[in-house]
């Protein structure tokens, strides 16, 4: 019985955020940036005139695939994932649909849990997207300049996608959280990206080399523990937000716990505070 | 849920935000199959009161139970609509409602009844945006209705409306309440209330200050014209009490419920009075919401 009102509230919510149309727009966002930056510019540099630049064509081919795709998650992808997590609670907030919905006799926990879920699902619909695309680009690559046609296997492409999924995951709940804690949209969004755009890089790359401190603070935080988590899985050095800063298994456990704190401190908050 | 449970029962129900008391040790009580106004001046407490019935706010101190039942559990057999009607803006009102139904635990055939109750059905298809603002409200309505619920909670619900739209409102829950559903609507509309309700509670900075019958909201005590006028004030001030009898031109004004009118008036005649007329004295309604609310709003 319980199950099937959890999924009643699972099916409530997919059917509100499939047909909310700024979904879409960001997913189609992530998927031209990811196309823009990890395939076009890089093979308009290869053929162009200042090829002897250019990252080589072996990182555009489909055996590049995973790496090439999920490299942007610490960064911009992650923060188009931050505006997803806060669009699917902010907007609660912002239209007064939390009474709407509450006042149908949902307890509110069972409906973030809803929420939580249809977050995690978009997320990965953005991961699987994002590496289709790359294995368009890749395979168009490869024919374009009869380059061979090599996969990556099946362990690493799942790898790949679980990792991506992880980080993109552990950003919408970022964005559900703020939501949640600030009751809105915009300010959360505002935050969100302030912290994920500039403070985190201004971070790794002005105050870690002056301050040990802040260099030791690095292992600890969201952004440089996804950026060790993808750079490990084959993220091209370079990339904005891409790092060796900690191992793969560390920045892997320490997404994982960011996600997780998100989820329960969004939970709890809503379920302990009026709804004004 | 228990058989002789009211539909909604608070007790000692306190609401505190600082130093501000916003419901004030609320003790309401709404009876089976009536339609129970909720009065108040604009920040009187009466949303603030709504929202804990329906669990989005944590009251400070007391109780609520509906049907006898606390917590979200209660909100089983009961529909609402607070502050005005809120939806999904993209969606049309059929999926909003959709959606809703879901989540209420409503099957989707319920839907399209909903619609058609409130004579929405044509526009259903429609998003909720392009909607006027008394198809909105509709809509909050058909929302309200999902479960088909035993007890009905209204927050002003023609709020904004323009005449023809409050009184389809208006008829629509009528309509609603004489089906059997118990109605529990606030307003800051004398003539609202008076048109829908069965009962009504006036509230005031937070605190129930009077609780009667329609019928007698527009009347106060009793007036009695009798021969001689003089020998009658002397025998009701007799009978009621010092100050309880006043002479207003050519009648007298007693102040008593007017569920005494048989017996004052048994005393008169067996006195050898004339009684010419006896009946509840009518007085002005915004006169009257005033004393007894104490004045207007406040700032919150």
């Amino acid at each position: 019985m319980l199950v099937d009102r959890v999924l009643a509230d699972v099916r409530a919510e997919l059917r509100k955020q499939v047909r909310r149309p700024a979904h879409w727009l960001l997913l189609g966002v992530a998927v031209v940036l990811t196309l823009t930056f990890a395939y076009v510019i890089p093979y308009l540099g290869y053929t162009g005139r200042s090829g002897e630049r250019s990252r080589g064509l072996e990182s555009m081919l489909p055996a590049e695939l995973v790496g090439n795709t999920i490299a942007g998650t610490p960064v911009f992808v992650g923060a188009l994932a931050l505006i997803f997590g806060v669009l699917v609670v902010g907007g609660e907030y912002g239209w007064q649909t939390w009474k709407t919905v509450l006042a149908q006799g949902s307890p509110r926990l069972r409906v973030f849990a809803a929420k939580v879920v249809v977050t995690t699902l978009g997320s990965l619909v953005l991961v699987l997207a994002l590496l289709a695309t790359g294995a368009a680009a890749g395979l168009g690559v490869a024919l374009l300049q009869g380059a061979p046609i090599t996969w990556p296997s099946l362990p690493a492409l799942l790898v790949g996608a679980g990792g991506g999924w992880l980080i993109t995951t552990m950003w919408a709940m970022a964005g559900v959280l703020l939501a949640v804690a600030l009751r809105g949209v915009a300010l959360p969004i505002g935050l969100g990206l302030v912290w994920l755009l500039a403070v985190q890089n201004l971070l790794s790359a002005v105050a870690a080399p002056l301050v040990d401190w802040i260099a030791s603070l690095q292992k600890v935080l969201p952004g440089p523990n996804a950026g060790s988590l993808v750079s490990a899985l084959g993220a091209p050095s370079g990339t904005p937000g891409v790092s060796e800063v900690v191992g793969a298994g560390q920045g892997a456990v320490v997404v994982a716990c960011y996600l997780v704190v998100f989820t329960v401190v969004g939970g709890f908050l809503l379920w302990r505070r009026d709804i004004e | 849920m228990g058989v002789m449970s009211e539909p909604v029962e608070t007790t000692a129900l306190t609401k505190r935000y600082g130093d501000l008391v916003a419901v004030d040790e609320l003790d309401l009580t709404v009876r089976q199959g009536e339609v129970y106004g909720f009065l108040g001046p604009n920040g009187a407490g009466k949303t603030t009161t709504l929202r804990m019935l329906l669990g989005l706010i944590r009251p400070s101190s007391g109780s609520v139970r509906l049907y006898g039942v606390r917590g979200t559990a209660a909100l089983a057999g009961v529909g609402a609509l607070i502050e005005g009607p809120a939806f999904y803006p993209y969606l049309s009102g059929r999926d909003n409602l959709r959606v809703l139904a879901r989540h209420a635990g409503a099957g989707t055939a319920r839907v399209a009844e909903v619609l058609d109750v409130v004579d929405l059905t044509e526009r259903g298809r429609d998003r909720y945006s392009t909607y006027s603002l008394g198809m909105k409200q509709r809509l909050g309505l058909a929302a309200a209705l999902l479960k088909d619920p035993g007890l009905l909670i209204l927050d002003e619900p023609t709020n904004g409306l323009d005449p023809a739209g409050m009184a389809d409102i208006r008829a629509t829950v009528r309509r609603l309440a004489d089906e059997g559903r118990t109605v529990l609507l606030s307003s800051h509309l004398l003539g609202e209330v008076q048109q829908i309700c069965d009962r009504v509670g006036m509230i005031s900075r937070g605190s129930l200050v009077a609780e009667l019958a329609v019928a007698d909201l527009g009347t106060r005590g009793l007036r009695v014209v009798a021969d001689p006028l003089t020998e009658a004030r002397t025998l009701l001030t007799s009978l009621v009490g010092h100050g309880r009898v006043e002479v207003d031109g050519d009648a007298l004004r007693v102040d008593v419920p007017a569920d005494r009118a048989a017996a004052l008036n048994a005393e008169l005649v067996h006195s050898g009075l004339a009684v010419r007329e006896l009946r509840p004295a009518e007085v002005d309604l915004e006169q009257r919401f005033l004393e007894l609310t104490g004045g207007g709003s406040r700032a919150r």
